[in-house]
This record gives C-alpha cells, structure tokens and sequence, in this order.
C-alpha cells in the first residue's frame, strides 16, 4: 500500500520536450510508471520516448486519462503551469521547478484554497512509492517497499536516509520530498495524516530542517493525533542565523525556525530525534518492534494506581 | 538579497513614502561637504547590511563641521561584526517626538505576507515580541493589498492624532505596495517617526528582495553590493554554487542543501568544526569542482576538506571526473577526503585508486576520517 501514487496513477508530464522533462521521463518509464502523456505548448502531435505530447493539459487529461500531473518547466513558467494543471482538474500536481519567486507561489497558494488539487512542492524531489510508482527525479534503485513513510523537506539528504533504511532491510511505503520553499502545496501535516490513514505505512520518517515552524507545527499534531510512531531528523544545527542555507525556505530569521528549538518540540511532543542520519534505522527498528514488554506493563498500572494517587492529591492541594 | 538603507529609502521615496533628505559619502571630505549642505547638526550613518550598527558605534549625531569629519572618518574605518564599512549615509537631525515600528514580512504559516506595527518603535521588534507582545498589532495581507479600513486600524494602534493617522494610513499602503510590486521578503521602517514638526517620515528603512524574483526587477539587481558579502560568497554565487562562510577549519563540497547541512552537524557531531556551506548541486561539472576547490583553499583556516556525494541522478564517477580535473589544475595540498555512495560508486572508485586517493562509503567514516586529517595538518 501506499499514499498519493500508486498502480492506478497515470503521470502527464509537463515540460516533457524539455531537457529535464525528457531526462526524467524516461527515468519515470524505466521504473514502471505510467507515463500517459506530455505537454509542451506549440509541440502537441509530436513524441518523446513514445509518449504522446499535447498542446494543452486539458487535451491531454480528455485523450489519456492522466490524474498526475509532474511539472519540469522552467521557474518563470511554473506558476502558468501549476495554473493550467488546477484549471484541468487534476488532483495531484507535483511541481520539481526550482527558483519560483515566493509571490508566484503565494498567488497559488490563494488560488488552490478550496480546489481538490493537491499540489506538491515546488523545488522538491517528487514522490516514489517503492515498487510500483514513480513520480519526480529522485533514484530509483536505492527504495525497497516496505512499510515506512518517509517525508522530508530535502532531496539528496533523503536519499541518503533511504538508503540507509533500505540498508538495514527497512522497505518504504511512499517517500515524498515536500520542497525546500517557504511556500509549499503540501505540509509535514498533511502527509503525516495521509500516512496515519494508510494501512500499508507502519512507521514515519520526518526529516525536516532549518526555518519556519512546519516541524513545530508537525510535533503538536502528532501528540495530538497520530497513533504510528514517527521517527524525526532536523538538519542545521549549526547553521549561522540570517544565512540562507541552499534552499530558499532553509533560513534562521529573528531567532526562530532554528534546529535546536524544533528538535526540543518534537522530543517535547515524545517523538525520537535522530541526532545522526545514521541513527535513524536503529529508531525505526526499535519503533516497529513488536512491544514484548506490553504483558508486564499491563500488570504495572494497579501498583502505579497508588504511587500515583498521592501525587494527584498533593498537586491539588 | 538585502539593501542597504539608503538604498532602500530611495526605493520608498520612488513609491512616494516620505524620507527624510540624505546622501551618502565614501570619504569623510565628502561627507563634510554634505553636512555643509544640510547644515548641522546631521546624522551619520554606516551602511552596513548587518544588524546592531547602532550599538557598535556606527550611528552618530554630530552638531559642527568638526565633530562630522572626525566622526565620519572614524565609522569609515571601522569594521562592524566582520563587514568593512565603505560608505556613510549622511542626514539632517530631525527633532524626533514619536517613533514607531511598521514592517512586513512573509508569514508562512499561513502562507500570506504580514504587516505589523508597533507604538515601540527604533528598538529590536523581536525583543517587543518576546517582552510584550500586545504592543504589536498584525494584521495579514491578502490579495486586496491594505485596504484603508484596515490601514487606519493600524494607523489608530499607532498614534492617538487624527491628523498624524491620516499621513500614516497612504505610508502603511505604499508600503504594502513595495512589498508586492518589487517582491520583497521584508519591507520595515524602524522608527517611523512623528518629526517635532508634525510630519511622518520613515527615518530607517530595510528591504529585501527575494532572490528568486530578481529576474523581473533588473533596477533591483543591479544595487547587489560586492564589496558588502564574503569574497568567496560572489565567486560562488557566479559559479552557480550555493555557499556561506563559517569558521572552522573543515571545508565541505556536497551534492544537496539538505545533504550539506546534514554533513555539517554531523563533523560538529564528531568534535570537527565545518568552515562552510556548500552545494554544488545536482552538477558534476569539473568547472563547478573547481570553484567549489578553489573557494575552499582560498580559505587559509581549511585544513582539510571533506567530498560528501550521494549519487543520484548525479552519477559519482561524473564526480570523480570532476573531482580529478579540478586537482590537475589547482595543485593543492590540501587533505581531501572523499565519500561516494550510490550510481556508478564503483567507476568512481576505479577512477580514484588509479591517481591514489580512496572514496569511503560511509558518512559517519568519512567525517571522522576528514577531522583526523584536519588535525594532522593543523
């Protein structure tokens, strides 16, 4: 099992004439995915690596029955194309363009409210549900399936975590990088609840990073309401504040969004913090063990009753 | 990118917000001719693109022809956290009866740009934040811009006079429309102040501009200060390399923002310390590498520098090539450590053991590996 894509999804690529688009098409077929159909405008009628390209997303959608859009066009174009994808009704749009001015996305932000549109990214990876779907750029031959969701806010760090999953025989359900910008589709929220509804996701792998407040955001909702164990990485501890680190949304700005403080609420909220990449498998093994010790903590509550009764009282007091 | 402040104050004066008059000076006899033009006492500012210039001694007011010569070569030649300063912003002192705080920056959260104001004005807005934090009235911006309603709101939060709201409520629009119009990612005048005069003028400015956004604004692109940032920042930047100076003595080279500050805490981790940033991204370009290489040893404090490439889409033998040709052309004796891991790791490997330097896989090894050597050619 696994969320967003899988078997049914059926991919148009947009930007497919382009050297990306093309390079990442056929990275796409390779892996089994279903590449329907392309769109580049003033190209419709030609082909790229035997997939049809149309002139328009709607055209496109009506002939091939895509309902995934992946969008590899230039940063300038990206909003057009996020528009065109949205306006046609596709209900997940995953944007791979990196360098999208934060105004542009701001419009579409406010454009996508209420809209059954899912939008992933912008300046993300993609998502890849081991086995049978890819949906971006990221390697394939690095996942296995397995049980684990991965969602992070990188790209290569990501890769570096799946192979180390994959490494100690942690297979993943879906991985799905969100985007390095301080606007995207799709949240550490969203996709932990996507997960906690997702039969085949057992365990969560969060990776997050330096600036803004998602992984805050992501510690209260899952104290709140996710029952899968999530195991977490933030990455930045000793990013300098004010400097931008690589990607637009990974900035220290007046004191806040730094490591430390993320990684101090998600401990908060008694979520594990990896303190290396290298811990994280160990945490997820330890987080997916069968609970043996579950019989005598049963048997514990009747004596823990009395400790704790005292304890309740003199508080009142 | 940031601006300067009077770079930034001729932005909001070409948006009609009012500033007082000003000039900058990059030699104390400039500077004097423009105090005699204004005539005293006047303010000398530092043009630094750093916080806290106040408290450094970079502002001044001076009363006498004097006292601004002495002082103006004085902040001329001082260094401000780490950043020279070349130029002064010269001013007449206005009698200041109320100052306020107005700004706008991106509120992610909830995915809308943020104005705030505040009576505390001409102090740290994050400091009003934390103490007291019903000093600050925000309101968010949504597609109609600041409608005036809600400018006068904010400009009643601000100041009891009638005919003072009434000059900040289009000040509070003009600015909303920099914010937008030019894409910035913070416009702020701190203080905004009421003059002994009556009159509201923004007396500090600051603006960023997104950088992703500096294509449409070529008049904005053009005010990037070179002499302002790290030599090795502007050597990156046109090489197309994501880099930022720190101050140890391990240099990093990786494939990856996440990746790269992952791979700084973790020689922090190991008891090294990164002297750097670096993405090269998802190139193997051999001209990359050796940007990337020659940014590093320019940097007298690297003592040994890490390669840290997870192949991708990124083979690691294209790395290797790269890796290779940038070390025929630089002739550096630098300890290199190198980590490889994913597509084409082994050609990689071949390509490196044939010219005798060894890729390890792990991550955790090679960083341990990197401080070792660091400390040898220390």
């Amino acid at each position: 099992m696994s969320v967003l894509i899988g078997k049914a999804t059926r991919v148009l690529v947009q930007g497919i004439t382009g050297r990306d688009g093309s390079f990442h098409t056929q990275g796409m077929i390779d892996y089994g995915t279903r590449v329907v159909s392309g769109v580049t405008p003033g190209k419709g009628g030609t082909k790229v690596h035997s997939v049809p390209v149309f002139d328009t997303v709607e055209e496109a959608v009506r002939v091939t029955g895509a309902n995934c859009s992946v969008i590899y066009v230039p940063a300038a174009l990206a909003q057009d194309a996020i528009y065109e994808a949205v306006d046609a009704g596709i209900p997940l749009v995953v944007c791979i363009s990196e360098g999208i001015p934060v105004r542009d996305m701001l419009e579409v932000s406010a454009y996508l409210d209420g809209k059954p549109t899912r939008l992933v990214g912008p300046n993300c990876p993609g998502l890849i549900s081991p086995g049978s779907c890819k949906v971006g750029i990221m390697p394939g031959f690095i996942h296995k399936p397995g049980k684990v969701g991965v969602v992070s806010r990188s790209g290569t760090l990501t890769y570096e975590v799946v192979w180390q999953l994959t490494g100690a025989g942690l297979g993943q359900s879906t991985c799905i990088g969100i985007g390095g910008d301080p606007i995207v589709g799709t949240r550490f929220a969203d996709m932990l609840a996507l997960y906690e509804s997702d039969p085949g996701t057992q365990a969560i792998v969060l990776i997050g990073e330096i600036g803004g407040s998602d992984e805050e955001d992501a510690a209260v909702l899952i104290r709140k309401s996710i029952s899968k164990p999530v195991v977490a990485f933030i990455a930045g501890q000793t990013a300098p504040p004010g400097k931008r680190m690589g990607h637009a949304g990974a900035i220290v700005s007046g004191g806040s969004g730094t490591a430390q403080e993320k990684m101090a609420r998600l401990r908060d909220a008694g979520i594990p913090v990896a303190k290396t990449p290298s811990e994280i498998p160990g945490l997820v093994s330890e987080a997916l063990r069968p609970k043996v010790r579950t019989k005598l903590k049963l048997v514990r509550p009747k004596r823990a009753a009395k400790k704790s009764a005292p304890r309740k009282r003199a508080r009142r007091r | 990118m940031n601006l300067h402040e009077y770079q930034s104050k001729e932005l909001f004066r070409s948006h009609g917000i009012p500033v007082p008059p000003g000039e900058t000076a990059e030699t104390a006899e400039q500077a004097v001719s423009l105090g005699d033009r204004f005539g005293y006492p006047v303010v000398v500012k530092a043009q630094v693109l750093i916080g806290g210039r106040g408290k450094a001694g970079g502002v001044k007011v001076v009363r006498d022809r004097e006292s601004l010569e002495r002082e103006a070569s004085r902040i001329l030649g001082m260094d401000i956290r780490g950043l020279a300063v070349r130029r002064v912003l010269v001013t007449p002192a206005a009698e200041i009866a109320r100052e306020y705080y107005v700004g706008i920056v991106l509120d992610r959260r909830n995915e809308c740009p943020l104005l705030m104001a505040s009576p505390a004005g001409g102090i740290d807005i994050e400091e009003v934040a934390r103490t007291t934090p019903e000093k600050i009235l925000k309101i968010p911006l949504d597609l109609r811009g600041l409608p005036a309603y809600r400018a006068r709101i904010a400009a009643r939060f601000l100041d009891p006079d009638p005919a003072i709201q009434k000059q900040i409520v289009p000040i509070l629009q003009k600015l909303v429309r920099v914010y937008r119009d030019r894409d910035a990612s913070l416009a702020e005048i701190n203080p905004l102040v009421v003059t002994s005069k009556g009159e509201v003028q923004a007396l500090d400015a600051k603006v960023t501009i997104d950088d992703n956004a500096l294509d449409r604004h070529p008049d904005l692109a053009k005010l990037r200060d070179l002499s302002a940032e790290d030599s090795g920042e502007t050597q990156a930047r046109e090489s197309g390399l994501s880099y930022v100076k720190l101050d140890g003595s391990i240099g990093c080279v990786v494939n990856g923002a996440g990746l790269a500050m992952a791979t700084m805490d973790l020689i922090q981790f190991h008891g090294g310390k990164p002297a750097n940033f670096l993405d090269i991204g998802g190139s193997s370009n051999p001209d990359k590498v050796t940007a990337a290489m020659n940014i590093l040893t320019a940097d007298d404090r690297v003592r040994a520098v890490l390669f840290n490439i997870f192949g991708g889409i990124t083979r690691c033998d294209d790395v290797a090539r790269g890796l290779l040709t940038a070390l025929d052309r630089l002739h550096t004796r630098i300890p290199i450590v190198i980590r490889l891991t994913g597509t084409n790791e082994r050609e990689a490997r071949d390509l490196l053991s044939g010219r005798g330097l060894t890729a390890l896989s792990d991550m955790d090894e090679a960083v341990r590996a990197v401080i070792a050597r660091a400390a040898e050619a220390a």
